[in-house]
């Protein structure tokens, strides 16, 4: 039996595989935009034959930090905002693993806006999911990052003076080569986006329309969306980074006069990975770290191989 | 021992190769068969300012910096070209010559580039070498240089000065040059080195100072804490380290970076700290061993998931080199100030193994540990050191570091294990087990079959399932605190000799001086010197800061009548650790504390060791004595 048997064996897949066999159901509000993801998720990991257990999903703090809880497979429940860290790191690690990282508009756009920027920068084989509710769910109803200009919540009594973040604009900005908005009320296109997302090489950011009814009752704003990919209003070209910044601009803007743009906005699949940049430039081994500490075999370089120098 | 000994300062400013040429020197008198120990001063600032690097050197062991210095060898240049009306900032008003005699010894040799200083410059120098019985032999080097080389190798002119006016052979130093330059360089400087060595011979000598000799029947290595502690971390089987600049911590963060390609591991420079933390835990969780590390401020940023490893079990091995603060305080200074940061921070009753190594070899053997331990209890360790032992350099037999490597994964399952392992009800892998005797719960990796969990930073259940069921929580948090108690004991399973306190110095001693960290050689020094005065004093140097051992350190001060205890800050946190773990001893703890930015030298500790005998309060320049509560 090999060290990982998990990684690399594809099959059929059951989506209940993924559902946790025991305690605790979810405890996310009755008609929370979060189910969505899950069963996008879900659906998608099915559709691609992908082992629960070579899957790794880590994820930051706030209900949809707690996504991790409900969908089984090796999980991470980290800290609020630093889900990408992790999951970078252990990418690197084990390239083997197929890892997706989770959290909210303010998990990932405010408390961890510098991993996302970085992150997206190297370009690291991995999938961001971020549930962009334009509030703070958990901390019950503060206004987040993705919150409208003039949004009242207790934070911000007098409304927000601050424009919303352009989450699809940062994300192509800092360098990801793949980006795509979805949104829970479109099952069908968000499985779909997820697929497209996992199997990207590079780092695939999903920001995933989601609603809160508990907090924000403007929610239902995300009804209807508008495909991008099935309105011939919106013809340009997803490789072309210019078009697709374009294209970004104007579905970001929209979002907050009621028109949901929704689908595939930027896809560059030239672009090499992190992990393949750096196997490129000597920088990291070939086969995955992990596994060379349950080789026996394996020849460990010791401290007095280094003491020339010092002689 | 002092007057067998060199104490060669060199001086000029910060980019001008004082580094480089102490270290070559430092390595010639180490090949020659002397022991040798440097220290260095400098100033956080790129170029100019005042920089001064000291080697000591004497045919036996040698461990701390010393009483100030028998041998100047002041080059100066970079403070003519900076001296600037009314600039503060790295005391670019004071002259090297100046600022450097204080602390030269009497019957001291002084040799300074006549072409860049001149002695008059300094407050009565005349008056002072000969009340002091200095030899000052100025020497145009800059000009020897220039006539032969360049200007810029006038280190090489006065390292052949220096080697004739000790009658030291130039052997081992041409020896390093060759190994380190080729072409014209070298040539130029062999030229340099050779010329100046021969005109000095010419010199009248008036002084008795003659290079010590010494011998050594091992190979040797010339080694920092910096090095050690990277060395140790590499025999751990560490092959994955994240991290952000920060002084002094860069040190090892650079060796691993520079190492770690070349042995197909990984190195990351990442956004902050906080990241960098955070793809440690990442790259642990996913089976590979992994360690992080900062100074102060940046690791006041890993404080959360330092937590987060905590409560998810991730091993992890944390370093903490030290420099003075708060905030970023004196960037390039050593102080140990940040004890109470290491050991209380983070949020929770959250646990952790904290080394703090005293010495280079130590700093290794620790390095060890902090692996051993993170991964065996699946925790954080962290070793915390400071700026003067990542720097300072030190002979060491090569022979100490033919270890067997330990890659080990600690409590990590193989699948056969994890089949084997419990399961709750519903078939899921319990890995956070309630009932393990050491506290200890065996992990698996994913990807591997059958041991899939959640990981959560949220109390959870055996599965990882997130609960806030209250005997659970209870359950849990005290299998997690067990952890220490049982690395408690395995550390105390080993015997007195090998433990990682360093005792010195008499058995039946009267009295006792207690210190940790990177003071450790220099008191050793000072106990000897004491014991020779005719005290009765004896030395422990504690290095388990958490889990603290506290019946040897008990055992030690019921043995002394009051002990002085010596640390690099201003309020005696290491004091309070004491008190606080043992409960009591309070009316038996002298503080002696330093926190001016330099370490303490072994004349300090002989001081503050009689101020306390004698029952005398001191609050000098650099040190300061805080009596016992209850005298
Ligand atoms: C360092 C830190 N700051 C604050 C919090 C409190 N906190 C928990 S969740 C959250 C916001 C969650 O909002 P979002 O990321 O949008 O996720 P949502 O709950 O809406 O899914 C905050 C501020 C925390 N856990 N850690
Ligand atoms: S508070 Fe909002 S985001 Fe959180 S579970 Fe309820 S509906 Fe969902």
């Amino acid at each position: 039996m090999s060290v990982f048997s998990a990684i690399g064996e594809e099959r059929e897949v059951d989506q209940n595989e993924y559902t946790p066999g025991i305690e605790p159901q979810a405890t996310w509000c009755p008609g929370c935009g979060d189910f969505g993801v899950l069963k996008a998720l879900k659906g998608a990991m099915a559709e691609l034959g992908r082992d629960p257990e070579e899957v790794l999903l880590v994820t930051g703090i706030g209900c949809s930090g707690k996504l991790s809880s409900y969908f089984e497979s090796y999980g991470f429940h980290s800290i609020h905002g630093r889900s990408l860290p992790v999951a970078r790191a252990a990418k690197l690690a084990n390239p083997g693993l197929e890892v997706v990282a989770a959290g909210g508009d303010g998990d990932g756009y405010g408390i961890g806006g510098n991993h996302f920027v970085h992150t997206a920068r190297e370009n690291h084989d991995l999938t961001y999911i971020v549930f962009n509710n334009e509030i703070f769910g958990l901390t019950k109803g503060q206004t987040s990052p993705t919150s409208p200009k003039g949004h009242k919540s207790k934070t911000q009594p007098h409304g927000s003076a601050k424009d919303p973040i352009r989450p699809l604009s940062m994300a192509l900005t800092g360098g990801a080569s793949y980006v795509a908005r979805t949104a829970a009320v479109n099952p069908n296109q968000a499985q779909e986006i997820l697929v497209e997302a996992i199997q990207h090489d590079g780092f695939s950011h999903v920001d995933f329309l989601t609603q809160c009814p508990t907090w924000n009752k403007d929610a239902k704003q995300y009804v209807p969306y508008v495909d991008i990919q099935q309105n011939e209003e919106y013809d340009f070209d997803i490789t072309d980074r210019k078009q697709a910044a374009e294209a970004m601009y104007e579905a970001e803007g929209a979002l907050y006069d009621g028109t949901v743009l929704t689908g595939r906005f930027y896809h560059d699949e030239n672009r090499h990975s992190y992990g393949d940049e750096k196997r490129s430039v000597g920088e990291m081994p070939e086969t995955p770290l992990a596994e060379r500490y349950f080789d026996e075999e394996y020849e460990w370089e010791r401290s007095y191989d280094l003491l020339g120098p010092h002689k | 021992m002092t007057d067998e000994e060199l104490v060669w300062r060199i001086a000029g400013g910060s980019g001008d190769g004082i580094d480089s040429t102490s270290q070559n020197f430092a390595k010639a008198l180490m090949r020659s068969g002397l022991d040798v120990f440097t220290h260095r001063h400098y100033p956080s600032r790129i170029r100019g300012g005042h920089t001064y690097v000291e080697v000591r050197a004497a045919g036996e062991d040698v461990a701390s910096r010393g009483d100030g210095f028998n041998f100047l060898l002041a080059l100066g240049d970079s403070f003519a070209r900076n001296e600037r009306e009314g600039a503060i900032y790295g005391d670019e008003r004071a002259k090297p010559l100046y600022e450097n005699l204080d602390e030269l010894r009497e019957g001291g040799v002084v040799v300074y580039d006549e072409g860049l200083l001149s002695a008059d410059d300094a407050e009565d120098f005349e008056a002072r070498a000969e009340e002091n019985d200095w030899h000052v032999y100025p020497v145009d080097l800059r000009g020897m240089a220039r006539e032969r080389g360049r200007e810029v190798m006038r280190n090489t002119a006065g390292v052949g000065v220096t080697a004739a006016l000790l009658e030291y052979d130039l052997d081992a130093v041409e020896d390093l040059m060759r190994g380190r330059m080729s072409g014209d360089v070298l040539e130029a400087n062999l030229d340099i080195l050779e010329s100046a060595y021969e005109a000095a011979t010419e010199f009248e000598f008036t002084h008795d100072l003659r290079m010590p000799t010494g011998e050594h029947d091992e190979e040797q290595v010339l080694v920092s804490g910096s090095n050690t502690i990277t060395f140790g971390a590499i025999d751990s089987g560490c092959r994955f380290i994240a991290g952000y600049p920060m002084t002094p911590w860069t040190e090892v963060f650079t060796l691993m970076s520079q190492y770690l390609p070349d042995m197909g591991g990984i190195s990351e420079q990442v956004e902050d700290e906080i990241a960098a933390a955070a793809l440690a835990l990442g790259a642990s969780h996913a089976g590979v061993k992994a360690m992080s590390g900062s100074s102060g401020g940046g690791f006041a940023l890993m404080s959360e998931p330092l937590g987060l490893a905590e409560m998810t079990e991730t091993p992890i091995v944390l370093l903490e080199s030290m420099r003075a603060g708060p905030s970023t305080g004196l960037p390039t200074k050593p102080e140990q100030a940040d004890l109470e940061h290491v050991l209380y921070t983070s949020q929770g009753d959250s646990n952790r193994v904290v080394f703090a190594p005293g010495d280079a070899m130590e700093a290794y053997e620790q390095t060890r540990d902090a692996f051993h331990f993170a991964y065996e209890y699946g925790m954080p360790a962290i070793v915390v050191y400071d700026q003067k032992l990542s720097g300072e350099l030190k002979n060491v037999p090569a022979s100490f570091f033919d270890r067997d490597p330990d890659p080990s994964l600690g409590a990590t399952l193989t699948e056969d294990e994890i089949a084997e392992a419990a399961h709750h009800h519903s078939g899921k892998f319990e890995r956070y087990t309630h009932d393990s005797e050491t506290g200890a719960a065996p992990r698996s990796v994913p990807g591997q079959r059958g041991g899939r969990y959640l990981a959560s930073g949220n109390e959870h259940h055996p599965t990882g399932h997130i609960s806030e069921d209250p005997h659970n929580r209870v359950t849990q948090m005290d299998r997690r605190m067990r952890k220490l108690t049982s690395v408690r004991a395995e550390l105390d399973e080993r015997d007195h000799e090998a433990s990682n306190q360093t005792y010195h110095g008499p058995d039946d001693a009267e009295y006792g001086i207690v210190t940790w960290g990177s003071n450790q050689g220099t008191v050793r020094e000072a106990v000897d010197r004491l014991n020779d005065a005719g005290h009765s004093v004896k030395m422990l140097s504690v290095s388990d800061l958490a889990p603290f051992p506290a019946t040897e350190v008990t055992e030690f001060l019921e043995s002394v009548e009051s002990a002085l205890v010596v640390e690099m800050n201003a309020s005696g946190q290491f004091k309070r650790l004491m008190q606080g773990e043992l409960g009591r001893f309070g009316e038996l703890l002298t503080s002696f504390l330093k926190y001016n930015g330099e370490p303490f030298e072994p004349r300090e500790i002989v001081e503050g060791f009689e101020s306390m005998a004698n029952g005398e309060d001191v609050h000098g320049d650099d040190t300061r004595l805080v009596r016992a509560a209850g005298d």
